[in-house]
């Protein structure tokens, strides 16, 4: 199924399903992340049965201010999905959906170290790649890059953050 | 007993002097030198690398360990697992946060003597990546004695590196 | 009598599982990865990959530089692929902007990722050998690389890591005498890979550590969104260029092969039919290797300048310095702003996923309209694929872990990242 009839298929359902660059977006409210994953699953004509990717991006302006995005896929048609939820910053907590895509496993413990959102369900939510006592998460956007100013004859140069431009 | 001497071959200056009881004994195939020239150049002519290849330096490393750009030349093809067994730590690739404390581990682990060898700008001084995760240079955790630059160094690199190396232990001074 | 006294023997024993660890730093785990195993005995009960060791912090550094400086960044994800990193992410800003590359460029991508491919397996076949106990296997497949390093380096200029695909294009055109190399490439290599097949296909040792071992079945591994290899040796015929074409493949004839057993052996030989299939594809190129340029027109994105080889190496061409500097000053403001600013990129987001030889990567790019990246996400397959060692190891003996591993074949630059 094309972008565009895939949109429209789906506009009826969702609270918003925008196409651009040949890709179809829709965002779905967190609470409702797992129904809506079922459905998009179960339904006959979209079979999204298998689970690409979990990520987030932090948008401080916005409220919400974390934006999680389930890319899907169809292994019977051939045709993708971008599902996008918006998680506020005074409770950043979602379900997981592990119990629907195992392989979402290692996926939402990237997430939950480097964003902190909290995946309810989740088997084993803990840190993956930064260490276990790190403090910070640092993928948001107020941790700093970090990285050594560096000094040479006489000129000091910041690090790449701090740096002007 | 007494040796033939070929013609054109030099034997030092004087070597038909009386007092040339030394190169009696060099022309018996008899060395002279010093122990601590002895002890140099046995350390120096077969270093056991430990095997710390990290992330694309590793490659290259490996590289320069396999056919075309023989590490065997200088009896380093023998890249031992066991820092207990080595005695040259080739820090290869970027050195993050997490694994730094096992860095440490690895170098206390290993018998003196021992050198460190910091392979490309990642382990010598934190390359591109100037942020949070790379340590900014393994020399604030070991002592490094050759830094080799490069992203990655091509092999050739890291053998002028460990050809530097090797000078450098030959003018050690070990024996106390 | 016999039974009294295995009874005393085994009386004193504990019946407890011990838990050992592997790596990070070891000969045989294919990088810094950390296996946490619980064995009883020789068998394993469990085992917990533990990742981090490599974390480079290269997706919040990209957002902290240009668009065009993200390249120089994601080529060292996962090193052994990095033309696929590359592509990924040129393809996707390109989408980004709605532009695309011309098609010279487009054909020279193909070609060498196609050669990034073999030279992955190589490297992939040289240490599984080495891990396995197949140590001339080692020396055969790096030295055969070489030879793919070598026209790397004769076009971009480096060995590994190469920054060569562009945003818009390639960074430079194939130098002469590159098509020949890469023909004379194409006619030794069959026999040379007809070799390593003589050597482990029927080898009986071989056979012993790779056959039933490390048994990945369909539904498992599409539940844990296993890609790649593994998924096709599994017996899913799912190839990224087959289903979602990009960048001129579905041009190109291949096949994708695909096993049913699941086991390590099937995963072998998927790899090296795919080593045949991409040295096809790169023959086909070479044929098709149209004139034209390799950067796109719009000087607004283009990298400026034109590289050529002077007489003190690699550099702006003469006529490039001339133009800027004594003829056209709105071309030297524009080359000025490109380097030092870069281009803007309108915002929105995208998704580009690209067949690397591990499976599928996958670059999300969100754009605010700046001219340096809000966020590149990289869906890397290793760190995905990993997740099925626990699940293949589980009940076998520590030495199947190895093979297992190995055949998962994970570079931990794009698990960590």
């Amino acid at each position: 199924m094309n972008a565009g009839d895939l949109a429209a298929r789906l506009s009826p359902k969702f609270t918003e399903a925008v196409v651009a660059r040949d890709e179809v977006t829709v965002t779905v409210d967190p609470s409702g992340i797992i129904a809506m994953l079922e459905f998009l699953r179960d339904e006959p004509g979209l079979e999204f049965d298998w689970l690409s990717d979990v990520s987030a991006t932090d948008r401080p302006g916005r409220d919400p201010r974390f934006w999680l995005a389930y890319h899907l896929y169809s292994t019977t048609h051939h045709h993708r999905l971008r599902v996008s939820a918006g998680v506020p910053e005074s409770r950043p907590s979602i379900r997981s959906v592990t119990s629907l895509f195992p392989g979402a496993s290692w996926l939402e413990r990237e997430v939950f170290d480097f964003f902190g959102i909290r995946f309810e369900g989740h088997p084993d939510l803990k840190r993956i790649i930064m260490p276990e006592d790190w403090e910070g998460h640092p993928l948001r956007k107020d941790y700093g890059l970090g990285g050594v100013p560096t000094r040479y004859h006489g000129a000091f140069i910041p690090p790449v953050d701090e740096r002007g431009s | 007993m007494p040796v033939e001497r070929l013609p054109g071959v030099q034997t030092g200056k004087g070597a038909t002097d009386a007092a040339a009881g030394v190169e009696e004994e060099v022309k018996r195939g008899i060395l002279l030198g010093t122990l601590e020239k002895a002890v140099n150049w046995s350390r120096k002519q077969s270093m056991w690398p430990a095997t710390f290849g990290l992330a694309c330096c590793a490659i290259e490393m490996m590289a320069a360990g396999a056919g075309n750009y023989d590490l065997a030349r200088w009896g380093m093809e023998v890249f031992r697992a066991s820092p207990r067994q080595a005695d040259l730590m080739i820090v290869a690739g970027r050195v993050s946060q997490k694994m730094a404390p096992v860095l440490r581990q690895i170098y206390d682990q290993m018998p003196e003597p021992k050198w460190v060898i910091s392979m490309g700008v990642c382990a010598s001084a934190g390359g591109m990546f100037t942020n949070y995760a790379v340590v900014q240079g393994v020399d604030t955790i070991v002592p490094v004695d050759i830094y080799v630059p490069g992203c990655p160094p091509r092999p050739e690199m890291l053998m002028f590196g460990i050809l530097k190396l090797q000078e450098k232990v030959r003018k050690e001074g070990h024996i106390k | 009598m016999p039974d009294a006294r295995a009874a005393s023997v085994t009386e004193g024993l504990s019946e407890e599982t011990m838990v050992i660890n592997m790596g990070p730093q070891h000969p045989s785990t294919h990088g810094v990865l950390r296996l946490v195993l619980e064995l009883d005995g020789e068998t394993v009960v469990s085992c917990e990959p533990v990742i981090g060791y490599l974390h480079t912090g290269i997706e919040k550094n990209t957002e902290y530089r240009t668009w065009q400086q993200g390249v120089a960044f994601v080529t060292r994800m996962d090193y052994l692929s990095s033309f696929f990193n590359e592509m990924a992410y040129c393809t996707a800003v390109e989408r980004l902007l709605g532009i695309e590359a011309p098609e010279r460029a487009r054909v020279i991508r193909v070609m060498f990722m196609e050669l990034n491919r073999v030279a992955s397996h190589l490297v992939w076949l040289a240490t599984t050998g080495l891990e396995l106990g197949a140590i001339s296997m080692m020396l055969y497949g790096f030295r055969e690389r070489e030879q793919i390093l070598d026209i790397f380096e004769m076009a971009s200029g480096l060995r590994m890591n190469h920054a060569y695909m562009r945003v818009g294009g390639l960074s430079m055109d194939l130098p002469d005498g590159a098509t020949a190399k890469i023909r004379k490439f194409l006619k030794m290599m069959p026999e040379r890979l007809k070799e390593y097949e003589d050597l482990l296909t029927e080898n009986p040792i071989w056979l012993e550590r790779n056959k039933g071992v490390g048994i990945l079945t369909k539904e498992d591994a599409l539940a844990l969104g296993v890609t790649g290899p593994l998924l096709r040796a599994a017996g899913v015929p799912r190839d990224v260029r087959k289903d979602e074409p990009y960048g001129g493949y579905d041009e190109f004839e291949f096949d994708v092969p695909t096993q049913a057993a699941g086991d390590c052996y099937a995963r072998y030989l998927v790899r090296v039919e795919e080593i045949r299939q991409s040295l096809r594809i790169v023959g086909q190129c070479l044929d098709r290797l149209p004139e034209g340029p390799v950067m796109v027109e719009d000087t607004k994105v283009a990298w400026p300048g034109d590289l050529t080889v002077g007489p003190d190496g690699i550099g702006n061409s003469e006529e490039y310095v001339k133009h800027i500097m004594e003829e056209s000053m709105e071309a030297l403001i524009n080359h000025f702003k490109l380097v030092t600013e870069g281009f803007k990129v309108p915002a929105g987001e995208v998704y580009q996923p690209v067949e690397s030889p591990r499976g599928e990567l996958g670059y999300y790019v969100v754009s605010d309209g700046g001219n340096r990246p809000y966020r590149v996400r990289v869906r890397d397959p290793s760190f995905v694929n990993l997740q099925s060692a626990p699940v293949m190891v589980k009940g076998r003996l520590v030495a199947d872990t190895i093979a297992c591993v190995a055949s998962l074949d994970p570079v931990m630059g794009g698990v960590d990242r």
